[in-house]
Parts: structure tokens; C-alpha cells; sequence
């Protein structure tokens, strides 16, 4: 099907005076790439501390670092969530009602949901305070985590943007391989005061990797020429290869079962009752930002020194800054991923091609189906016909 | 409560006086839309947009003009109503849509959902706006303001069953008349938005006039695009077990 519709001339169709047909997004950057990254972060984050929980039982050590970003996370991507509404005061007139015909409506209850349990969650975890509390957030921040790294997916995809529209079936992956690989990063960086601890974050990285990778080619794929807003734009292309960059150096990084590489028993995918310094990704990427690999030693050095406070502060090994450097590209890929999207949305709608051509194949196909029905029917099934026409299993169709 | 109005917008008597931008911008106190020359024929006004509910296409194509009055077409399956999410977009009495400007929180969600284009968001107001089909005159039982300025009844308001009945008689006189370009949009409840509750005569291809050839409403598909949803929130769990496998217990 892609490539019946590469062949599909652009200008073929008429248009008025060339411009849009539908209405572009108006969403602002950095606002929405941003709270897309940070949201999909928070749930892999909430998600990762739970399973932590679970593995580690009732009275085990809390996932302190995990919880910590998760709600991080989630507060400042919920700022800038309320910084885009163009009435920010009415912020909460999203929670007079729940709607589940529209996905920001469930969104914000899943956001509420979540930010209100890994604000809890890691209240606990650094006061010490109602640990069973805080365990019980934890854990149910496995379940709204999940949900809040992909419903961005369905929130974006459910609008005429072609773009986004007919990629509804890849964008809740590309969304979860993202989250996940920003989550591992988080876990690498964090990793660094207790090589061991990395071990989960560098798998959560490069399987997050694989398949934001696998999903992003997929989609292309699938939608031929509808697809081209993402291939050519340069956020995503630079997403793209940091991300398998990412993912690759994340898995080398755990290769070789070198000497600190054993699993040692106790902490989760982060150290147990580490500040959050240890968790951010941001001070990975500018200890390693292209600097001489010398000075990102010394760097992760400090760093390392910092974190484990007592420990004897070593040189770091390659494998280590194979994983900063993993996280560093992850990261950076995660929100170029996310700004991609935004501006393929954009340039999607701002094509009246995109909208036009696949609709009128539709419309033809519909027009010829009804033509060799017979008549009698005619009136009904070409309703039905309409009604199929967007359905999820009907690839690259051109949406309204 | 009361039955279904809308309007038939009969492109093919359409003059391009813009009365009916101008009388919807009189009546809705709707605040300017920029003065700018955009040679695009006698088209200043460029497209629906927050301050511009009703807007006059003109196209000037070798043996003549085309003139069509544009609107919400006020949907069936309104997607712009689905997606918003506090309520501020309802379904009034006349089955027409309508945004109460005091409960909208500006989110710019119904903006690209919209199949048409047509609803937007007012800059330095951060509300969305978009033709309410003068439901206030509605209520004080008069016509839309478009309806009632237009010099020709290009714009022709009432009950929907009426309005379709009386486009059909039009169309096929026209194209007994040998205007066989004539056709009609979004009079079919089998369409992709659920019919429109304005629909119209045009006589050339939709796209010419800045419409889309076959819109749908994107909600449609939304139990679909959850079960993917679902499926990756699943498999990111799946990968998060996998990742913190065999390290303890
Ligand atoms: S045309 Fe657009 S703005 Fe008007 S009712 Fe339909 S979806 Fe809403
Ligand atoms: S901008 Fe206003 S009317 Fe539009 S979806 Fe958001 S709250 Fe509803």
C-alpha cells in the first residue's frame, strides 16, 4: 500500500491557493515536546519503581531514586501542561467533567492520578514517613504509569492530522520505546554510584531503544508518503539516530561481565536512599556533551565520588562512560523524538496533499465498492463503507 | 427539544458581496481578523479562523467565478465536541455545537481535530471561537445573522429535513439545466462526520474551495487507538520485568 501511494503525484488535486486544509496544531514549544517527554519519563519511572517494589517485597528498600524522578517528572511536566493552555487559571475546568471521548479529558485524570501517587510515593520514600503508604503509591504508580507514557499517543493521534492520525497504531510504541530508554538513562546515570544498579537501567535503555527504533520504522513503512512530515524533519531524524545510538552504546555498556558487573543483592533499579542528584539526566549529558574523553572521566569521576559519598572515588572504566554516554543520547533522542512529532504534525497539516489525495482514493474505492453492490442496498452499505473506512485496520487511508 | 436547523449554502447563486461576513462580525461582536491583501483573488479574509466565522472563497477559474460562503458545517459527529475536554464545546437544542467562551481553558485541543479547519484559538484571548450559528438569535426565534444579510439566499436557513429536500430539487434542476458540476457536501448522513448540519451546493470539486473531499471524525477510531495503547502500555511492562530479571529473589 505505501507504495501504491508513492506513486500518487501531489499535484494531482487542486487545492485553494495552496493552503491548509485543517488547522495545524497550535501547541507551543517547548510546552508540548516537552511535557510529552516528561510525562512518558514519569510513567517508565513510575512503573520501574513499582516492579522494584514488587521484586523487592514488603519491608524491602523503596526504589528511592525511581519514585523521586517519577514524581519529578510528572510535577514539571504537569507545569508546563497548564503553561500551554492558552487560560491557564481555568486549568482545573479539566477535571469538572471526564469525557472518555476525549483523550486529554482521560489524560487528565490519569496525570492526576499518577502525579498524586508518585507525589506520594517519593514524599515517603525521602521523609521515611507511612512507608506502606507510600509502598501502596508506588505500586499503583505501576499501573497509571504505563498509561501515562501512551496516551499521548491516542491524544495526538485522535485529531486530522494526517500525520498523526494514520500513525495511531505506531505512535503508542514509539512512545513507550521512548519512555522507557528516557527511564533506563535514569537509571544508568543513577547507576553510577553502584555499578550494579545500572544493570536494569541499561536494559530498560536499550530494549526502550529497540522499540522506539523498530516502531518508528514500522510506521514509515506503513504510511509511504503520509509518513514524509517525519522523514523530513530534523528533530526527528536527530532523534532517531540517538536513540539507536543510545540504545546500541547501552548495551555494549553492559556487555562484558567485568569485575563490578556482578548483581549484587539489595538496592533497585536505582540506589536505595540516594538523593536525586544522582538521578538526572540532564548532568549526565553535560558531563559527557562531546567533551575529551579525559575530562568526562574526571567528570563521571566527580560525579561517582559525589554520589557514593564514602566510596573511594575510582577512574571510571569505558563501560561506564559508554553508559553516561548512552544516557546522555537518550535522553537528547527522547526529546528530539518528541519535538519531531510536534513538528511533523504540523507540517502534515499544513500540506493540503495530505489530505486531499488519500481522502479522494478513499472516496473513490468507497464510490466503486458501491457501484458493483446492487442498488437496493446501495443507500446502506455505502454508510457502512464510511463508517469502516477510518477504522484501525485500514492502513494509510487519509484521515479527515 | 426543537428540531434540527441548519443551513444550505447554495454556492451557484452566490455573488461574493461578503454580507454575510460582515453582518456575522456585526452580530457576534467577532473583533477583526487583520487587514492584509493576499492576492488571492477578491479572498482578503484567507480562511475560518477564530475571528472569522463565515468566509467567502472566491476563484476566478478562466470562464467565470466561483463564490462560496464558508461555516462550520456543525457536525453530526462533531470531533471538535469528542475531543474537548471540559465540556466547553456542547450540542445545543438545535443540535447545533457551540463553545461557551466561560468554561473553555484554552487547551487548542479541538484545533486540529477539527476535520474542516475551521475552529481556532484567539491569540491574546486563548479561548476558542467559532460560528455559534447566532444561537442566541436561535433562541429569540430569528434567523443567523449570514442567513438574514444575504442578498440571495445563497445562505438558506431551517430545519435540516427541509433544507436537504429543497437541495436535492436544486441540484437536479441544475443539472437538468446542463450544470452537471453541481453536486452537493455533507448532506449524507453517511458520511464520514455523520452528515453536516451545513451543508452545500457547490459546482466544482470540493478541494477547489478549501474542503476536504471525504472528512471523517477521528473519534471513531478511538476504541481502536486504545486497544494500541494498550498494547504498548503492556509491553512496557513486559519490558520493565524483563529488565530488572534475575538480579534477586
Ligand atoms: S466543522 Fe469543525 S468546528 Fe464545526 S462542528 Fe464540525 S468539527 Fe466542530
Ligand atoms: S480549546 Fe476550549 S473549546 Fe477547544 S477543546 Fe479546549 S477547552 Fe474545549
Amino acid at each position: 500500500m505505501a507504495r501504491e501511494r508513492a506513486m500518487v503525484p501531489k499535484a494531482e488535486f487542486g487545492s485553494y491557493y495552496g493552503q491548509p486544509i485543517i488547522k495545524a496544531p497550535i501547541w507551543h514549544e517547548p510546552h508540548m515536546p516537552l511535557y510529552l517527554y516528561l510525562g512518558g519519563l514519569s510513567g517508565a519511572c513510575g512503573l520501574a519503581a513499582a516492579v522494584e517494589e514488587l521484586r523487592a517485597g514488603p519491608g524491602g528498600p523503596p526504589a528511592t531514586v525511581a519514585r523521586l524522578a517519577a514524581a519529578a517528572a510528572a510535577a514539571a511536566g504537569a507545569g508546563f501542561l497548564v503553561a500551554e493552555l492558552g487560560r491557564p487559571e481555568r486549568f482545573l475546568n479539566m477535571l469538572r467533567v471526564f469525557k472518555p471521548t476525549s483523550p486529554m479529558s482521560v489524560g487528565s485524570w490519569v496525570l492526576a492520578a499518577h502525579g498524586g501517587a508518585t507525589a506520594l510515593a517519593a514524599g515517603s520514600a525521602v521523609t521515611g514517613l507511612l512507608p506502606a503508604a507510600g509502598r501502596l503509591a508506588a505500586l499503583a504508580s505501576g499501573l497509571t504509569g504505563p498509561v501515562m507514557s501512551t496516551y499521548t499517543a491516542v491524544l495526538v493521534a485522535d485529531t486530522a492530522v494526517p500525520a498523526w492520525h494514520e500513525a495511531r497504531r505506531e505512535l503508542p510504541f514509539l512512545f513507550a520505546g521512548s519512555a522507557l530508554a528516557g527511564a533506563g538513562a535514569v537509571g544508568i546515570v543513577s547507576g553510577l554510584a553502584r555499578p550494579e544498579t545500572a544493570v536494569p537501567g541499561r536494559r530498560m535503555a536499550a530494549l526502550g531503544a529497540a522499540v522506539e527504533t523498530v516502531a518508528s520504522t514500522v510506521m514509515e513503512r506503513r504510511l509511504g508518503t503520509l509518513a514524509d512530515p517525519y522523514r523530513q524533519d530534523g528533530m526527528m531524524r536527530a532523534g532517531r539516530l540517538l536513540t539507536a545510538a543510545g540504545g546500541v552504546l547501552a548495551a555494549l555498556a553492559g556487555l562484558p561481565a567485568g569485575p563490578r558487573g556482578g548483581s549484587r543483592r539489595g538496592q533497585g533499579i536505582v540506589p536505595a536512599g540516594r538523593g536525586p542528584a544522582g538521578g538526572w539526566p540532564g548532568s549526565a549529558g553535560r558531563a559527557s556533551a562531546g567533551g575529551p574523553v579525559r575530562a568526562a572521566r574526571a567528570a563521571v569521576a566527580a560525579a561517582r565520588s559525589g554520589y557514593a559519598g564514602a566510596r573511594t572515588a575510582s577512574r571510571p572504566g569505558l563501560r561506564e562512560l559508554a553508559g553516561v554516554a548512552a544516557a546522555a543520547a537518550l535522553t537528547a533522542g527522547a526529546v528530539c523524538t518528541r519535538f519531531g512529532v510536534l513538528r511533523a504534525g504540523r507540517a502534515s497539516a499544513a500540506d493540503p496533499a495530505y489530505i486531499v489525495g488519500p481522502q479522494r482514493e478513499r472516496l473513490a474505492a468507497r464510490r466503486a465498492a458501491e457501484a458493483a453492490r446492487t442498488p437496493g442496498d446501495g443507500g446502506r452499505t455505502a454508510g457502512d463503507g464510511g463508517r469502516t473506512a477510518g477504522d484501525g485496520d485500514r492502513p494509510a487511508g487519509g484521515s479527515g | 427539544m426543537s428540531e434540527r436547523m441548519g443551513f444550505f449554502t447554495d454556492t451557484s447563486v452566490c455573488i461574493g458581496c461578503k454580507a454575510c461576513e460582515v453582518a456575522c462580525k456585526e452580530w457576534n461582536d467577532v473583533p477583526d481578523d487583520g487587514f492584509v491583501f493576499r492576492a488571492t483573488s477578491y479572498d482578503n479574509t484567507g480562511a475560518l479562523g477564530a475571528s472569522t466565522w463565515r468566509h467567502v472563497a472566491f476563484i476566478e477559474n478562466g470562464d467565470g467565478w466561483l463564490m462560496s460562503s464558508d461555516v462550520c458545517k456543525h457536525c453530526t459527529d462533531a470531533a471538535c465536541l469528542d475531543v474537548c475536554p471540559t465540556g466547553a464545546l456542547f450540542r445545543t437544542e438545535f443540535d447545533t455545537v457551540v463553545v461557551q467562551s466561560d468554561v473553555c481553558n484554552g487547551c487548542g485541543y479541538c484545533v486540529p481535530a477539527c476535520p474542516y479547519g475551521v475552529i481556532d484559538r484567539r491569540e491574546g484571548d486563548g479561548r476558542a471561537w467559532k460560528c455559534t450559528m447566532c444561537y442566541d438569535r436561535l433562541r429569540g426565534g430569528l434567523e443567523p445573522a449570514c442567513a438574514k444579510a444575504c442578498p440571495t439566499d445563497s445562505i438558506q436557513f431551517g430545519p435540516l429535513d427541509e433544507l436537504r429536500e429543497r437541495a436535492a430539487a436544486r441540484v437536479a434542476g441544475l443539472h437538468a439545466a446542463g450544470r452537471t458540476e453541481a453536486r452537493l457536501y455533507g448532506e449524507d448522513p453517511a458520511d464520514g462526520v455523520g452528515g453536516d448540519g451545513a451543508f452545500f451546493l457547490l459546482m466544482a470539486e470540493p478541494e477547489t474551495y478549501g474542503l476536504p473531499p471525504d472528512p471523517v471524525v477521528t473519534t471513531r477510531d478511538l476504541p481502536a487507538m486504545w486497544r494500541w495503547a494498550a498494547a504498548a502500555a503492556l509491553s512496557m511492562v513486559g519490558v520493565t520485568v524483563l529488565a530488572t530479571a534475575g538480579r534477586r529473589r
